[in-house]
């Protein structure tokens, strides 16, 4: 029997990731399928407020154009695209690609696979009334308190929706949202028919998933073992998951490209966002990370295997997006010496300013960037002899006219405060609109039979 | 404070106290031992500590406990928990409440936790001296 193994390569880490690396993942070598994740926490939110002023909008638009620039070849070499750039508009994404596989004369030659119903915006009135709370899973708090402010709602979808749209002969599967891992793990089910309850596989592929679904930063990116070895970061390898049918599988990169995959590369990629190592929590199944078996086995390639598994929860994880308020963050910068000194006497000087004007606010957060923004205390006694410090206050109110009239305290400070101040020329802080995460449980059953699978045509 | 030179302070020690038996063992700081990533969930930051030799992991399991975690992060963190995975010779920390309430709502530059796993390799543990002295010299 020939081992035969399936490559799964990794194009985006989020939306907003390097746009080049899809395009040398497709030119730069052998891939069976490339996997690009787009949607992080907030996104969906962002997007639905994208699409609530453009009824076509609402999915990650760059995806139209990089398929514009791949599709030729990927038609070419037969690789297959799984991707949940669909956003809150999975249709209106797929129908972008559509016409621009028709501009580029490829009719005919390209199967849209199209995944939705993880949208349940429309349906929560109806879920709570039937007894589903989709209480936040930090506070407990039933979702009903804040009902009139969502303005996203989405359940993660697993595996199961990837695979019939692979198997219905899709070559480019486009959803909402479907976790990262399921991107991953679909592919693999699909080219192995690995059983619905084969735990471990499952786990397996799901593994792979999250090691590769942050793109480079399994392969050197933001790698902290003996970072200034880490070479070719202009051109950064990103990764490829070599997967055979008993679900070990090897994380490696394309040949020429920067970058490192290594057992530290992989291994701090493992450990990030983790959660409980001993149940990783998916739609599809729960990992047991404690299992991984990490080996180096050769230049740029680490073997991972006996990963095992268990079986899937019966609920699902909602992800809900809503409107929480306000924020605003001002910056100055004091310059030596004593610049810290002076950075903390402007601060005293704010506060009281907006304490006298009546102004009030759920948290005014003030940082030092230079001296300890990011270790606080730990970072020890601020150096009086540093060059500079930058000065960095941010409010956050329910209110906007408080935040508001924050904005307009910062810039005084320069001709009304301590000396030796600069770094103003942006102008008054922009005034954000805070939209907030809430992370939910809804029973399986509540979802799946809504989740629909097309297949469209070019 | 942090950047004490641990081979002068174990010189000094033993320079002062020449005839004493038994001397504390040596304290390091954790960037010699480990590397480490992290990032967040919530109002959560999730630290993976990894050992940058498989020696040093049996070293971290012992003496980088929940106790001295929550010692470290005094003030910045509500609560800790640990977990160990032996076969990545790494432990794993989420440290609760450390992120000025996570996501979009936090207004601190590390909103997400992305370089609280720098901030716990600050902290110093009692290790073996030859074991100090190899990792010194790595």
């Amino acid at each position: 029997m020939t081992a035969r193994v399936v490559r799964v390569a990794a194009g985006q880490g989020f939306w907003g990731d390097w746009l080049e690396a899809p395009v040398r993942q497709v030119a730069g070598g052998p891939i069976d399928y490339l996997m690009m994740d787009y949607l992080a926490e907030v996104t969906m939110s962002i997007m639905q407020k994208q699409r609530s002023r453009d009824a076509r909008a609402g999915y990650a638009r760059d995806f139209v154009p990089l398929m514009e620039r791949i599709l030729p070849e990927i038609v070419r070499k037969r690789i297959k695209v799984t991707s949940n750039a669909g956003g809150v508009n999975p249709r209106g994404c797929a129908e972008a690609v559509i016409e621009v596989a028709r501009r580029i004369g490829l009719n005919n030659k390209v199967g849209i696979g199209l995944v939705s119903g993880d949208d349940i915006l429309g349906r929560l009135d109806e879920l709570i009334a039937a007894g589903h709370p989709l209480a936040n899973m930090e506070t407990g708090q039933p979702l009903a308190d804040i009902r009139d402010k969502v303005l996203s709602a989405n359940a993660y979808l697993g595996m199961a929706p990837v695979v019939e749209a692979l198997g219905k002969g899709a070559d480019v599967v486009i959803t909402g949202r479907v976790t990262d891992t399921g991107l991953t793990l679909a592919p693999l089910v699909h080219e192995f028919g690995w059983p619905a309850d084969d735990w471990d596989k499952l786990a397996a592929g799901t593994v792979a998933g999250h090691i590769i679904e942050c793109g480079a930063q399994c392969s050197g990116g933001n790698l902290l073992k003996n970072w200034r070895t880490v070479k070719g970061l202009e051109n950064p390898g990103f990764p490829i998951v070599e997967a055979s049918s008993d679900g070990s599988f090897v994380v490696t990169k394309h040949a020429g490209t920067g970058g490192v995959v290594s057992v530290a590369s992989v291994t701090e990629q493992l450990v990030y966002e983790m959660g409980d190592p001993h149940s990783y929590i998916t739609p599809d199944c729960i990992a047991d990370f404690t299992s991984i078996q990490l080996q180096q086995a050769g230049r740029n390639r680490v073997r991972v295997n006996g990963i095992r598994g268990g079986p899937r929860t019966p609920m699902l994880k909602v992800s809900i997006a809503y409107f929480y308020g306000y924020k605003a963050v001002g910056t100055l910068v004091y310059a030596w010496p004593e610049a810290y000194d002076k950075a903390r006497a402007a601060d005293r000087i704010l506060r009281q300013r907006l304490e006298d004007l009546g102004l009030e606010y759920e948290q005014i957060l003030t940082e030092f960037v230079g001296a300890n923004a990011t270790h606080g205390h730990l970072s020890g006694k601020p150096d009086p002899e540093g060059p500079e410090v930058q000065l960095r206050i941010g409010v956050r109110s329910r209110e906007r006219a408080s935040v508001e009239r924050f904005t307009r305290e910062i810039a005084p400070l320069v001709l009304t405060g301590p000396p030796s101040v600069t770094g103003f020329a942006g102008g008054r802080p922009a005034v954000e609109e805070i939209v907030a995460y809430w992370p939910a449980l809804i029973d399986r059953r509540q979802i799946e039979p809504h989740v629909r699978v097309e297949i469209l045509r070019a | 404070m942090s950047d004490k030179a641990k081979g002068k302070d174990r010189r000094t020690r033993r320079g002062k106290l020449p005839s004493r038996p038994a001397a504390p063992p040596p304290r390091l700081q954790l960037r010699y031992l480990a590397h480490a990533r992290s990032g967040d969930k919530g109002d959560t930051a999730n630290i993976g500590l990894i050992a940058l030799e498989p020696e040093y992991y049996p070293v971290l399991k012992r003496e980088v406990t929940v106790a001295r975690v929550v010692r470290h992060f005094k003030g910045m963190v509500s609560g800790v928990e640990r977990s160990e995975l032996p076969n990545l010779n790494a432990l794993n920390f989420l440290l609760h409440g450390a992120l000025g309430g996570g996501g979009t709502i936090s207004l601190k530059t590390d909103a997400q936790g992305k370089v609280y796993s720098t901030a716990l390799l600050r902290m110093e543990i009692p290790v073996p001296a030859p074991l100090a002295r190899q990792a010194k010299a790595r």
